[in-house]
């Protein structure tokens, strides 16, 4: 009997395994359906007018009947988030580059990117909106709050190059422009991926904001303005279906960076490595 | 410093392929890690440096390779013109590192990890090819040229580095250490390998260890270093006969010199707390 025991444990680990991963999607997915049901069970039971909280199924609703709005704004806040992005990686890994290079001038600039960082951008929307065209404002909000983390987690890549590696680049007499190529930068590769993961999610929160502030100006087009002007026409379900499509384009940029670290570290780095190695 | 050209061909004409005089090396919260050493190295000779943890022996290695300055003293390495690569007349071409650790670059195929030294010689790939294939040879790793470091034993990622040391075609070759994290038949068979490259090539080698067994199986001159400053305490000749092998490590000579350097060094451990 113990020995039927001992030789069904390896088998059955499997399943159990393989029953874990297939828990694991399944779950959140039912308390998304579970959450859903009961929301639009709240709404018609208790007869709530959609401009009070309007019903799940009312807010699908509303997003393919508006879809023609919605997705020209959900375009719009892409390629301000895109270009905020965009902007966020370059300016981050050149100015981490350059700091690399010049102490002094990571001593003399570091404190002001830190300081742009701490200071809310919501603040400082406002006033960029008065001093820049409203779509270079929008980006450049993008921009602020992306850059940070590209710089900072570039910085700790470029700093954290093996001693010995270093020393055998020193050995055979290679110059600045080959350490950096062939040294620092494959170094910093795995925190410059994760700064620019951090950066894609801020970029979309840095659009936003910016867009929320000039729709208050009453100017716009991105989904961050539908939802300040929905707000004021008290189309709530339209506000919900924006918000639904923010949500969503935030997570594809976080799975679409996520993927492309993936593919680029997999054959090599600690982090894309599976459990077994 | 080494001061190439008038230090090449005195240093040339001794035969000698390094010589160090006086050499010091305080560190700059003022503790003296190293000296004065006096050290001479023939050229085609296989030297071990044999010492406690922390004697120096480490930084004696650098200071060779240049990779760290001496406080005081001179250094004087030898670079055989023929042996630097075409178009490269600049010092630290004869010279091979193999580190305590592989140090391999994880993001890159063992054969772009070999090629390293050779491409920081601005030597185009298409020409490096055979030489980097010839180097993965010798060291019994042609066939594994595509593989990623992460996919190697410990023993293998030696062998690359190794290879990568040899790539350059140096006169001297300097180890630290290297197999100090094998396990032990892993670090026979590299002795072994070692040994036959050694012959083979003809390299100047000096060899950074703290096993006993190591420096007397491989070397044909062992240095034995104080505790720290490190300074030689005594020099042993193992005057075994060539080629060695496993007989050579069974045999009552080999231990008899064991015994000796082991009595050496006991002065480098007395006044340490027990281990």
């Amino acid at each position: 009997m113990s020995t039927t025991q001992i030789g069904r444990a390896p088998t059955s680990a499997a399943p159990a395994d393989r029953a874990f991963k297939v828990l694991r999607i399944l779950l959140p997915v039912i308390v998304a359906a579970a959450g859903t049901a009961a929301w639009e069970m709240v709404v018609r039971l208790n007869n709530i007018p959609p401009y009070v909280l309007p019903a799940p199924s009312a807010v699908f609703s509303t997003l393919f009947s508006d879809w023609g709005v919605l997705s020209q704004s959900l375009l719009t806040t892409l390629l301000t988030t895109l270009e905020g992005f965009i902007a966020a990686a370059i300016g981050g890994i050149a100015l981490a580059l350059l700091f690399n290079l010049s102490k002094l001038l990571e001593y003399s600039l570091f404190p002001y990117a830190v300081i742009l960082q701490v200071t809310p951008v919501i603040a400082i929307a406002p006033l960029l909106l008065i001093y820049l065209p409203q779509q270079t404002a929008v980006v450049v909000c993008a921009w602020i709050v992306g850059f940070f983390p590209v710089l900072s987690n570039t910085t700790l890549g470029l700093n954290s190059v093996d001693r010995n590696l270093a020393g055998l680049f020193q050995l055979y007499r290679a110059s600045r422009w080959q350490t950096l190529l062939y040294l620092k930068l494959p170094t910093a590769l795995p925190y410059i991926l994760g700064g620019l993961r951090i950066a894609g999610g801020l970029s979309l929160i840095g659009a936003v904001v910016a867009e929320i502030a000039a729709g208050t100006a009453g100017a716009g087009s991105g989904l961050a303005y539908r939802i300040a002007e929905s707000g004021y026409r008290l189309n709530i379900p339209r506000m919900f279906a924006a918000l639904l499509l923010l949500s969503l384009a935030g997570i594809v940029i976080y799975a679409v960076l996520a993927l492309i670290s993936h593919l680029l570290l997999r054959r090599w780095h600690e982090s894309a490595l599976g459990k077994e190695n | 410093m080494t001061e190439a050209g008038f230090s090449d061909v005195e240093l040339g004409a001794a035969g000698l392929a390094v010589s160090l005089r006086d050499v010091t090396k305080t560190y700059d919260n003022g503790v003296m890690a190293l000296g004065p050493l006096d050290l001479r190295v023939r050229k085609g000779e296989f030297v071990s440096l044999l010492g406690p943890s922390g004697c120096g022996k480490s930084t004696a290695l650098r200071i060779i390779a240049g990779l760290a300055a001496p406080s005081t003293g001179r250094v004087q390495v030898l670079h055989d013109a023929a042996a630097t690569l075409p178009g490269q007349n600049r010092p630290g071409q004869g010279i091979g590192f193999v580190f305590q650790e592989p140090t391999l670059m994880p993001w890159t195929s063992v054969r772009e990890n070999v090629r390293l030294p050779l491409k920081l010689a601005n030597m185009p790939a298409s020409q490096s090819d055979t030489q980097v294939l010839e180097a993965l040879t010798r060291v019994g790793l042609a066939d594994f040229a595509d593989s990623y470091p992460r996919e190697l034993s410990g023993g293998m990622k030696m062998r690359v580095s190794l290879a990568r040391a040899l790539v350059t075609d140096p006169d001297i070759l300097l180890m630290d250490e290297p197999f100090a994290a094998l396990d032990e038949i892993t670090r026979f068979r590299l002795n072994n390998d070692l040994l036959a490259l050694w012959r083979n090539l003809k390299k100047t080698v000096i060899f950074v260890t703290h096993s006993v067994f190591e420096s007397v199986y491989l070397s044909q001159r062992v240095i034995v270093m104080t505790q720290r400053p490190g300074r030689i305490g005594a020099e042993i000749m193992i005057d075994a006969a060539e080629p060695r092998g496993e007989d050579f490590r069974t045999s009552a000579a080999y231990s008899e010199y064991c015994r000796n350097v082991s009595a050496a060094l006991a002065p480098s451990y007395a006044g340490q707390a027990a281990l």
